[in-house]
């Protein structure tokens, strides 16, 4: 495919990203889609609106979080430069928290009095409940049966923040029924209730939206990168469910030609075992919850569960915006398998003494292989957008320790 | 308002002839391959002599995100006894050979098919006798993708219009219905909640200032007494929870239908109908 001027730019008005993307949703929730799109659209205008998300993320979030040489994984490679970006140190552990301080600050724009969200791992859903309880608005988390059962601490967490937990058993009780579920809420509570989405997926303008919340993360490496190293990095890596954290380091780099993007998807048991959520390496396009972008699905159309060592990354589909990377060349999907993710994780914890939660694990893998293989000078930045308190539970079962 | 000049077929020509008949339509749903590609058939095939005016046909989704647990339910026991795109058609030609005036509508998700492709499913659709299209998540915004191809090909692409469909735009969703314009009457998804016959008169009327297309009304009628309120005030009533719920109910603990849920099914299809047709006695 031809070079683009900029990859900046879209989507376009319908919200599409070439093919991918649009507005795929029952005429039930068009009307509020519409509302959602005009009110973003006024509020990223809207200095004002900026401002006191900066503030937030400031002095709430606990922004801007550190760009980290990690000199002992550095050394261990033998190779590139290996930065952490350390999101997993903002307030509730992850990246979320970006997006759902500005989802909420949308809705009570909009007067909106209820918030619902889904979850999977459970990190967007403690980062919604947490706003809801800054701000004072009701708050409903839908959440798959087994992921419920499977990130036990982030549902007490949940609770304890005031939000009510609806476990899901329609379907196959994952992260995809958990979103139908909420769209079925949102349809039926159309008046009141704002849907915050926790990736980059959805119907326009979520993709976006989102997006522009989490771009605080690559603009914030730009910055700190010049200022450390007096250049922009070689290469940045993030691991990828729907992507939010990936295109949140992504974006502002994506017309840096000189910086190498990758994202890291889910290779669960192995790509060519079937059992994976790597939907651009797995996948084919389709329409799902809102969007077309590639999904796991069968020769029918029916929508296929992943599999994935990690609940955040268990996603049959991704982001639009990432199905049109892909398409285009500008960045380059990998992937990662459970195996290599829990070594990945073991690694950092005893190296950097950082636990890193098992997505980031994903891309440490990665990182892990190319390292080496680069020359000192390259500098190379790794998403840590999460920490691994919520996963030591699973961890210590995966690896048999009491 | 808006004169419609959508393709003619057997909904067209049935809407013609229960105005000339002075009453309002039956339109029933059932998901094909419910609760096996067998039964289901043979359900369908007696389903307009029962007294269905109209039949939609559902179209198997693993993520049916606009339905209720009922509708939800259906679809998996279909796809898990077999059902696929090409077999739904299948009953479409099975029932033609028998009937060629009832006319027929598949609802579902654009998934299906999209991979199927659109161009090769509008083909085969036309060729086994459909005559329309309901897909849930196809709102105007994306009318290219499949209701402009469907116009051409000669299938009427109906769309839904829900209480939240203001007057503003109204006239952007009718611009390119055909066959009729569905109502859904309540806020939420299939099967849940009822509608007021009193607040569906006023929407109903309310879309009939945008378009001349009849207006059928679903989503929360389950009863005989429902559908006839309903047919007070539209052109057609939609009834599907009500008839998916027996299939779901009358199945031994292995799964299997029992030997009288079709009889069952037909019953209350009977009963509807009779209900509807005295509604404006």
């Amino acid at each position: 495919m031809s070079k683009l001027n900029t990859y900046r730019e879209g989507p376009d008005e319908s919200g599409h990203f070439d093919i991918y993307g649009g507005r795929y949703v029952a005429e039930t929730l068009m009307p509020l889609i519409l509302q959602v799109q005009e009110a973003w659209e006024k509020a990223k205008n809207d200095a004002a609106f900026w401002d006191e998300f900066n503030r937030y993320m400031k002095h709430y979030v606990g922004r801007p979080s550190p760009l980290y040489l990690a000199e002992r994984l550095t050394e261990e490679f033998g190779g590139a430069k290996v930065y952490f970006k350390r999101d997993e140190l903002n307030h509730t552990g992850a990246h979320k928290i970006n997006n759902t301080i500005g989802q909420i600050l949308l809705a009570r724009r909009m007067g909106k009095k209820r918030i619902i969200a889904e979850t999977g791992a459970g990190q967007h859903g403690v980062a919604t409940a947490t706003v809801c309880a800054l701000f004072g608005l009701p708050c409903v988390v839908y959440m798959g049966e087994t992921d419920v059962a499977r990130q036990r601490p982030n549902v007490v967490r949940m609770k304890m923040l005031g939000a009510e937990i609806v476990p899901v058993t329609a379907g196959t009780g994952t992260l995809k029924d958990a979103m139908n579920e909420a769209l079925r809420d949102w349809v039926s509570n159309v008046e009141d209730t704002f849907y915050i989405i926790g990736t980059v997926a959805g119907p326009h303008p979520y993709p976006a939206m989102v997006r522009d919340f989490q771009c605080v993360i690559g603009n914030e490496v730009r910055e700190q990168m010049m200022e450390m190293e007096g250049r922009l990095p070689d290469s940045c890596i993030a691991a990828i469910g729907g992507g939010s954290n990936a295109m949140g380091l992504f974006h502002p780099f994506l017309d840096d030609e000189s910086v190498h993007l990758i994202g890291v998807e889910a290779a669960g048991h192995g790509i060519e075992t079937g059992e994976h959520c790597a939907s651009l390496n797995g996948g084919r396009p389709g329409v799902l919850h809102g969007n077309r972008t590639y999904l796991l699905q069968t020769e029918d159309g029916q929508i296929l569960d992943g599999h994935s060592i990690s609940a955040g990354l268990d996603y049959p589909g991704i982001g639009p915006e990432h199905s049109w990377l892909r398409d285009t060349g500008r960045v380059e999907y990998v992937s990662a398998t459970d195996k290599e993710a829990l070594a990945a994780f073991q690694m950092c914890t005893r190296k950097e003494g950082i636990i890193p939660a098992l997505e980031p694990s994903h891309a440490l893998a990665y990182v892990a292989k190319i390292a080496g293989g680069l020359p000192k000078d390259h500098l190379l930045v790794m998403n840590m957008c999460g920490r691994g308190d919520k996963d030591v539970d699973a961890v210590a079962g995966y690896l048999g320790m009491d | 308002m808006t004169t419609q000049t959508g393709p003619e077929t057997r909904i067209t020509r049935k809407f013609a002839e229960l105005k000339a008949e002075g009453r309002a339509g039956l339109v029933t749903f059932l998901t094909a391959g419910d609760p096996t590609p067998e039964l289901s058939e043979e359900i369908i095939l007696e389903i307009a002599a029962a007294g269905a005016d109209l039949i939609e046909i559902g179209m198997p989704f693993s993520d049916p995100m606009a339905d209720g647990p009922a509708i939800q339910a259906s679809s998996l026991r279909a796809l898990k006894a077999g059902m696929t795109l090409p077999k739904t058609l299948d009953i479409v030609r099975a029932f033609r050979k028998r009937d060629n005036d009832t006319p027929i509508v598949l609802m579902g998700y654009y998934n299906p098919i999209y991979i199927y492709g659109v161009d090769r499913f509008l083909a085969d659709a036309k060729e086994a006798g459909v005559d329309g299209l309901i897909v849930v998540d196809l709102p105007p915004e994306e009318e290219g993708e499949l209701c402009l191809p469907a116009i051409k090909a000669g299938i009427n692409f109906i769309y839904l219009t829900a209480p939240t469909t203001d007057d503003a735009r109204l006239p952007k969703v009718v611009r390119h219905a055909s066959g009729f314009v569905y109502y859904v009457s309540i806020t939420g998804i299939t099967g849940t909640k009822s509608a007021d016959a009193g607040d569906v008169a006023a929407s109903v009327a309310r879309i009939r200032r945008h378009t001349d297309l009849p207006v059928a009304v679903g989503f929360g009628i389950k009863t005989p007494d429902q559908a006839a309120a309903i047919a007070r005030v539209s052109d057609a009533a939609v009834v599907g929870s009500a008839l998916v719920g027996i299939i779901a109910e009358n199945r031994d603990p292995s799964g299997l239908p029992l030997p009288d849920t079709k009889d069952k099914v037909l019953d209350l299809v009977k009963a509807l109908a009779a209900g509807v047709r005295a509604a404006r006695d």
